[in-house]
């Protein structure tokens, strides 16, 4: 058989919506035999970050910013129409009433169906984000930069940067 | 149309039908015809796109009210 076709994907937003498209093209694409790499970086390590416990970041402005941005699949709130939580928990009680995924499920299933989960190095390192697993979920399976990313988009077929 | 193995799909959007069937192909053998059953209008485009990128041969759709069945031979 010839060899998988790419899909490249950087996620830059943390927003609920965005981060939920960008399982779902994930996914999909690994449904259709594709390769998917997940780059996650800025707002995106929102995604990715635990949703238990604290992130452990040195000197005050780093452990402020990561008190105001906890992150965690489950903390993630729509760009529009949030209304201090009210707007996203309606459009939770949506996704159920129609049967989509969770963030936590999509994460799940593109684990499980070998999509890599990668965080960017730089973006740790600027927003004070240990790059170790008490930082991030057990799916993430590795840090890389921005070479990195090119490297893998260089040979895609798709790449997508959401 | 006769199919070998059914897969309920009924109430479930985009994407989930494709990824249940990608999963659900795993257990047919070679020249099997698998039937999705779903009622989300998306199915009749993706479905065809998908075996276009798998290489599985799409046979057609079938509608029956909301009820959509398609059909999928794997190769």
């Amino acid at each position: 058989m010839a060899e998988k076709e790419k899909l490249t994907i950087a996620v830059l937003s943390g927003d609920l919506e965005r981060a939920l498209a960008a399982f779902m093209l994930a996914v999909t694409g690994a449904s259709m035999g594709m390769e998917v790499s997940m780059f996650f970086t800025f707002w995106g390590l929102n995604i990715i970050k635990r949703n238990e416990g604290s992130i452990k970041s040195k000197g005050l402005m780093r452990k402020m910013l990561n008190l105001i941005n906890r992150g965690g699949s489950r903390r993630l709130k729509l760009s529009k129409f949030n209304m201090f939580g009210l707007g996203t928990w309606v459009m939770k009680q949506l996704m159920k009433d129609t049967n989509m995924p969770s963030i936590d499920e999509f994460i799940a299933m593109a684990h499980q169906m070998g999509v890599k989960l990668i965080a960017c190095t730089t973006t740790c390192g600027v927003m004070g984000l240990p790059p170790v697993t008490d930082t991030f979920r057990s799916e993430v399976e590795s840090l890389a930069g921005a070479a990195y990313f090119l490297g893998e988009a260089r040979q895609s077929k798709v790449t997508l940067f959401i | 149309m006769k199919a070998d193995q059914s897969l309920d799909c009924i109430g479930l959007y985009c994407p989930m039908p494709i990824v249940k069937t990608a999963e659900k192909i795993k257990q047919l053998k070679q020249g099997e015809v698998l039937e999705v059953v779903a009622d989300d209008k998306g199915i009749t485009q993706d479905m065809p796109a998908w075996c276009q990128a798998t290489g599985h041969e799409f046979l057609g759709v079938e509608e029956e009210g909301r009820e959509i069945k398609v059909y999928v031979k794997k190769t």
